[in-house]
């Protein structure tokens, strides 16, 4: 080809690419706006306050208007009409007095915050968060506050990218940082240094005591964390994510089937006293942070098929034989408030 | 082409080392250089605005655990620094890196056409894998070539304005995808397209653009060359390429014990992020802060090691990341601090990465500047690696003050060394 041929298809290469580049830019945009401002989905209506009665807080993921707010359903009708509230939120947990949302912000450079807001749904206290929202929870009595995000370039790699566990008191101030808490695991403290630590859950009725997964060198432990003494102690291997049951009695998590990290997860519940575990019949490899409904029930997020943005709140009986039920549809993320 | 310009270099400063600096010839860009630089602009803009957004894609968006996230990234950096060392080899002895920069970078771009489609961990850690995989066959045979059309005594400068252009790619990537999501939120199969936009505009501009090598191979050339010469003129010859490769070996050398040393910008970024609430908000930017700092002095460093040595500028390049460990350990944090961790970073980068280039494609003989290219940037980046996962177990053992100035102190260490070491072919061959 000749020079000036050469410039020639150049200029014709980058002709159509930008043109089919903006082409599809300005249809992603127009079609964003459009499902922005649509009715939604589901029967909504704008909430003035937590709800007195036991209620059930969630991510809202219903198409249209109000979608990624933090919602709220009657625990008497999960699937009646919902209330937003006006605040969007990747993570939410909720307690009688008390929210605690974590969103992504979507500026130059995208950014990350945590805001907690109480029975009114007014903002209290608000605290940059150094990555991606991942976990959050608040203990039952409602004065502290755990949560995980994603952090850039904690591990070895400049790219590199792990996870950062604190608990917060409910105003915000900082309580622990629990890569700081002694990591001890098959009788011996693990000094290593890529230990990550995620998924908080509060044991109701021990203002001390937590669980949490923690894990290095590819293995995986439920740990036993203490404030006081600052400790996470290793009670099972395998678990991941745990959530205290109502009653304190039992855990469920993910449990990896294969023991890889990135297999197929399914739900099981650790009976703590007896150190027993129940695999359940869910099917689906699940990758949610579990919440009880009662002593007996489990809800979770599962991801619509094909949909990056939508999912549904699932239920399962802590029972062998029972099936998993459509619980919350177009939601994520659910926090059971029962008094 | 490549011949004469090594009987140049190594002819005059063979005989006149001791003589004060000839005037060179006048500097003048090659276009090659520019075109590359623009080939490396675009994929940088396409791959870093790709990277920026990853994280949030792969977890927000695709619904994926941390530990998900953790084992593509582990791929990422063990794909790359393998294929190296054979690309350059392959470019060698084909006699043509043109071919394997295209290789490199269309590998890269077809990766992306997988994220239009992408919706599980297998299939992200597929695509990224060929990306990086591409990266690491690109690299020798692009730098190959810059080598081949620069100056022999503007070789740090060329090497200077490519790093430069490959800078402002590196920086407008991320601020692009971030612009992208805020206009659009959950965008990021646009972020994906305008990805693949300017990946493909840079392939294009490779292929139609910069020319491929003209005329037959330098090796094949040596070879039919060398004995129609007398003995009297091979014999220094020889001499001349074994007192090459020592000097590159020693630079192989001196490159991986500072490697070693040589922590990782995420390291850094963390430290002022625990002190600096700044930095918390603005963590993504620091890497944006440290291109924008490295772009800005790529060719004045440059310029510099080609007037004063490209030895020295390389060494002291690893005095401003010593300088960097040293602010990011102080106990008091703040915008003063980060800034100046950044422009520092920025320093050490423009003053090492296209001055190794430089270093090596000069002591190196010209059939054999690619394997030798690829080589060098494999040590880079396992002594890099070793550097991290070291640093993490100090970091963890001593705390993070500490460990810095501990790794301050060996890099201090190391820098005696390496001067020492360089001293044979920084004095024959470097100083102009």
């Amino acid at each position: 080809m000749s020079l000036r041929g050469r410039w020639l298809t150049l200029l014709a290469v980058v002709l159509l690419v930008a043109g089919g580049t903006a082409a599809y830019a300005v249809a992603a945009f127009q079609g964003a706006k459009t499902s922005q401002e649509a009715e939604s989905a589901v029967d909504v209506v704008r909430a003035d306050g937590l709800p007195a009665e036991p209620f059930v807080m969630f991510r809202n993921t219903a198409p249209g208007q109000g979608f990624g707010e933090a919602a709220t359903v009657l625990l008497a009708d999960p699937s009646g009409q919902r209330a937003v509230s006006g605040h969007s939120c990747d993570r939410v947990y909720a307690v009688r007095h008390l929210v605690s949302c974590l969103r992504t912000k979507n500026e130059v450079p995208t950014n990350f915050e945590a805001t907690t807001y109480d029975g009114s749904l007014k903002a209290i206290e608000s605290w940059a968060l150094p990555g991606i929202p991942s976990r959050t929870r608040i203990s039952p009595d409602g004065l502290l506050l755990a949560s995980t995000v994603f952090v850039g370039g904690h591990s070895y790699s400049s790219a590199g990218f792990s996870t950062e566990t604190v608990i917060r008191s409910s105003d915000g101030a900082l309580h622990a940082n629990l890569e700081d808490f002694a990591l001890i695991a098959g009788g011996t403290r693990i000094k290593a240094p890529d230990r990550n630590i995620w998924g908080v859950t509060f044991a109701p009725g021990q203002p001390d005591v937590f669980y949490a997964t923690a894990s290095s060198q590819g293995k995986i432990w439920l740990v036993r964390g203490s404030l006081r003494d600052q400790t996470l102690t290793e009670v099972a291997t395998g678990v991941e994510c745990p959530s205290v049951s109502p009653d304190g009695t039992r855990i469920a998590f993910k449990k990896s089937m294969d023991g890889t990290l990135v297999g197929h997860r399914n739900i099981a519940v650790l009976d703590i006293a007896a150190g027993t575990e129940t695999v359940l019949p869910e099917q689906r490899s699940i990758d949610d942070q579990l919440e009880w409904l009662d002593n007996t029930t489990v809800l979770y997020g599962v991801p619509r098929e094909g949909s990056g943005q939508d999912s549904d709140i699932w239920s399962l009986g802590t029972d062998p034989a029972a099936q998993p039920a459509l619980f919350i549809e177009h939601a994520w993320s659910p926090a059971v408030v029962r008094k | 082409m490549y011949i004469s310009m090594a009987d140049r270099s190594g002819g005059r400063k063979d005989t006149e080392s001791d003589l004060p600096a000839a005037p060179g010839a006048a500097f003048r860009l090659s276009p090659v250089i520019i075109w590359l630089g623009v080939v490396s602009m675009m994929t940088d803009i396409s791959s870093e605005s790709v990277s920026a957004i990853l994280p949030l894609y792969v977890t927000g968006f695709l619904g994926l655990s941390t530990i998900a996230f953790g084992f593509i990234d582990g791929i990422n950096q063990g794909a790359s620094a393998i294929v190296r060392i054979a690309a350059g080899w392959v470019s060698d002895s084909t006699g043509h890196p043109k071919r394997v920069a295209v290789a490199g970078y269309g590998l890269s771009m077809l990766a992306r056409i997988g994220f239009l489609f992408a919706g599980g961990v297998g299939a992200v850690a597929a695509i990224v894998t060929g990306d990086r995989i591409g990266k690491g066959i690109r690299t020798a045979p692009r730098d190959a070539l810059i080598s081949e059309a620069a100056q022999p005594d503007y070789l740090a400068r060329s090497f200077g304005i490519h790093r430069m252009l490959d800078n402002i790619g590196a920086a407008a990537g991320p601020l692009i995808a971030f612009l992208v999501l805020l206009a659009i939120p959950q965008g990021f199969s646009t972020v994906f397209v305008v990805s693949l936009a300017f990946s493909a505009i840079g392939v294009a501009v490779l292929v139609l653009i910069v020319p491929g090598r003209k005329g037959p191979r330098p090796r094949r050339e040596a070879r039919t060359r060398r004995p129609l010469r007398g003995p009297r003129l091979r014999f220094p010859r020889i001499t001349w390429a074994h007192l090459k490769e020592q000097g590159l070996g020693r630079l192989m050398l001196t490159a991986g014990l500072l490697g070693i040393l040589t922590i990782g910008d995420g390291f850094i970024y963390l430290i002022l992020q625990n002190r600096d609430s700044f930095a918390v908000q603005w963590f993504p930017l620091l890497f944006v802060g440290t291109n924008a700092a490295f772009l800005l002095f790529a060719v004045p460093l440059g310029r510099l090691a080609d007037r004063w040595g490209r030895v020295p500028v390389f060494l002291s390049g690893h005095v401003a990341l010593l300088a960097c460990y040293l602010l990011a350990a102080l106990p008091f944090g703040g915008l003063g601090v980060t800034l100046g961790c950044l422009v520092l970073l920025g320093l050490f980068y423009a003053a090492t990465d296209g001055v190794l280039a430089a270093l090596v494609s000069q002591l190196s003989a010209p059939e054999k500047v690619g394997t030798a290219l690829g080589t060098a940037q494999t040590v880079v980046a396992l002594s890099r690696m070793a550097a991290a996962s070291g640093f993490g177990v100090l970091w963890f053992a001593v705390g993070a003050g500490t460990a810095m100035v501990c790794v301050a102190v060996l890099l201090a260490a190391a820098l005696g060394a390496a001067a020492i070491l360089m001293r044979g072919p920084g004095r024959q061959v470097i100083a102009r």
